[in-house]
């Protein structure tokens, strides 16, 4: 099969375990984005894709060979370190082609191959700055040409953007995105911003404490979130108790939810609302009783906060659907069966 | 981090100490020897003030020539010695766990308080006939008998690269610790292996500084005087040996100081081409 195959890959430093029976197939030309909290061991699975560690167990297949001891330079990867880790002795051409004179490439070929990258990061004329006389943004740039200068089978990247403020990084999420689909190359990401993963990812791997919680489509993680921990981590939710009789009917801060399918069995778990599918109305008429706590009108969106059973919950709405309420106001909730995601608790 | 330049002359304040130790135990005793240098030598006892160039024309032979050369080469020998066995040691070294890191630099401290007398003596046991190391390679069956490697060149060079290696390191260290090291591990993600990525990031990185160790060690090496006399031949005897000898064996200051005066301007002279030639080097 070609792309990149995870099977069973562990790695434990002395007792510790930081990264877990991890599974995971990357399809040729695939953008892939490894999505967690700070230390839950997304540089370390990167890591031992790059062959920087070894594993303690499982195997890492690239195109059907296995690549698990495969020394780091054999494997012909590009990486962008967190830190760039670029050459404070060369310059930015000498930077981008240190992967081709490495490999034997004649002068005249790497002077064409650089010119050819620096125009592909709108760096042309760069190649002879020390990389010390860049701009974050052009560093970045700098790296992520270095890295691609082989065209290689691979690219890695832990948390490229991090170091870059807000407006740059969004902008060259979008670049990177538009870059990896232009070359068809196949791309895993390490970051910790779940907004810059849902920008770039075909499929987003959440993960927590070395284990891979859900891998798939944006859109799906965040409809469809597989437990309460990826339905927290990504984007706002709501996370409500409910328990449920033998009929599959579930209650809700005391009140009955319509039409929403319990799986045979479970008696009680938690349920994940998006705050934009909160729907405030007046009291009574079947919904949930709530008391306005808060409300944080932020130009693009309105959040309202309630609170109802002792439990806070957000809504969400845009301007033009402005709900009429003020703090202390007594309102009623709705939640559509749709829109809930029944998650064991 | 930078610091503004002192604006005022009271900023100047923290430098008075270390600046009069250093007029105190540098300038004036070196100021003394330029002097002395010029005087001329009483044969009854010690030196008469005058204004002579004797002395430096008396060096200018090419007896004290060829001990000249032969001191500039040893002491840039065992620099590059010095330099090729610490820069891939102290890689390793700060690539190391911490516990095996402090031992060594535990081990290299202690040979820092051998002094040259011991350290010539041991190396002078060591490479004996009678007791020395290739008594071992019989034993093992490496040699069929043994034999004395001293006095000879090998055995001066050997000491003195003993006796200068520790500071090399210690140099060297803080460099090595400091530098990044997802630098080679970039390097080997673009192709290099780890001895290459070592030649191509490792080294060029740190180029400044390897070469401001080149000129410490060479420096330090130069001054050596108790090593070359113990385990060399008198052809091995350095420039300092020839200071010493004339200063207090021979009673002769004047030329003692001329020499000395001679060997600080040629080394002044080396070390001045070594960073003109690294400075052009960096440019190109
Ligand atoms: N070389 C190492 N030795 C011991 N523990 C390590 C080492 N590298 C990483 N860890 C631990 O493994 C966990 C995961 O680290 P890492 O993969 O860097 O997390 P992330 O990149 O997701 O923030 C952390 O708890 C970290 O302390
Ligand atoms: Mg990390």
């Amino acid at each position: 099969m070609s792309g990149l195959t995870l099977q069973n890959v562990t790695k434990e430093f002395g007792t510790f375990t930081a990264v877990k029976n991890v599974d995971l197939t990357v399809p040729h030309g695939t953008f892939v984005c490894l999505l967690g909290p700070s230390g839950c061991g997304k540089t370390t699975l990167m890591r031992m894709i790059a062959g920087l560690d070894l594993p303690t167990d499982g195997a890492i297949r690239l195109d059907g060979a296995d690549i698990t001891r495969v020394p780091t330079h054999k494997r012909d990867l590009g990486m962008v370190f967190q830190s760039l880790a670029l050459f404070p002795h060369l310059t930015v051409g000498e930077n981008i082609a240190y992967s081709l004179r490495i490999r034997g490439v004649g002068k005249e070929d790497q002077k064409k191959r650089v010119d050819e990258l620096l125009s592909m990061i709108h760096l042309s004329g760069y190649a002879d700055r020390p990389v010390a006389k860049l701009s974050g943004g052009q560093r970045q740039r700098v790296a992520i040409a270095r890295a691609l200068a082989i065209s290689p089978k691979l690219f890695l990247l832990d948390e490229p953007l991090s170091a870059l403020d807000a407006k740059l990084r969004e902008a060259m999420q979008v670049e990177l995105r538009q870059l990896q689909q232009r070359l068809g190359i196949t791309t895993i990401v390490v970051t910790h911003d779940q907004r810059e993963a849902m920008t770039m990812a075909d499929t987003v791997v959440v993960m927590n404490s070395g284990e891979i919680r859900q891998a798939a489509a944006p859109v799906e993680i965040y409809r469809r979130p597989a437990d309460t921990f990826v339905a927290d981590f990504i984007g706002m939710t709501n996370l409500i108790d409910f328990s449920a009789d033998s009929a599959g009917r579930a209650t809700v801060l005391g009140t009955v939810v319509e039409n929403l399918a319990v799986p045979a069995g479970l008696s009680r778990g938690v349920l994940s609302v998006r705050p934009e599918d909160v729907h405030l109305t007046a009291p009574g008429h079947g919904a949930i009783d709530a008391k306005v706590t808060f409300v944080r009108d932020l130009g693009g969106t309105i959040e309202t906060f309630v609170e109802g059973g002792g439990k806070q919950i957000v809504a969400v709405s845009m301007p033009n659907a402005r709900p009429d309420v003020s703090v202390g106001q007594d309102v009623g909730i709705k939640l559509s069966s749709d829109a809930c995601v029944v998650l064991k608790s | 981090m930078r610091r503004e330049a002192p604006q005022r002359l009271a900023d100047y304040g923290p430098l008075l100490f270390p600046a009069g130790m250093l007029i105190v135990f540098f300038v004036i005793p070196f100021a003394t020897m330029i002097a002395v240098s010029f005087f001329q030598r009483d044969p009854a006892g010690f030196y008469s003030t005058a204004f002579v160039f004797d002395n430096y024309a008396r060096f200018l032979s090419l007896f004290f020539g060829k001990v000249l050369g032969f001191s500039l080469f040893l002491a840039v020998t065992v620099a590059i010695c010095c330099v090729v066995i610490a820069v891939p040691f102290t890689y390793l070294l700060s690539r190391a766990r911490r516990r095996t890191q402090v031992l060594w630099l535990v081990a290299l401290l202690s040979v820092l308080s051998l002094s040259e007398v011991i350290i010539g003596f041991a190396w002078s046991t060591l490479f004996s006939r009678t007791a020395g190391i290739t008594n071992l390679l019989v034993a093992i069956g490496l040699m069929s008998e043994p034999v004395a490697l001293n006095p000879s060149f090998g055995a001066v060079l050997t000491a003195m690269v003993y006796q200068a290696l520790p500071y090399t390191v210690l140099v060297l260290y803080p460099a090595l610790v400091r530098l990044d090291p997802t630098l080679t591990e970039a390097a080997r993600t673009l192709g290099a292996s780890p001895v290459k990525s070592f030649f191509t990031v490792v080294v060029p990185a740190l180029r400044n500084t390897i070469v401001a160790t080149l000129i410490m060690v060479f420096i330090f090496a130069l001054g050596s005087y108790l090593l070359p006399q113990i385990l060399g031949r008198p052809q091995h005897w350095t420039l300092s040996v020839l200071i010493t000898d004339q200063a207090i064996y021979q009673s002769n200051m004047p030329f003692a100081a001329a020499m000395a005066v001679f060997l600080v301007l040629v080394t002044l002279g080396l070390v001045g081409l070594t960073l003109i030639a690294t400075r052009k080097g960096e440019a190109a």
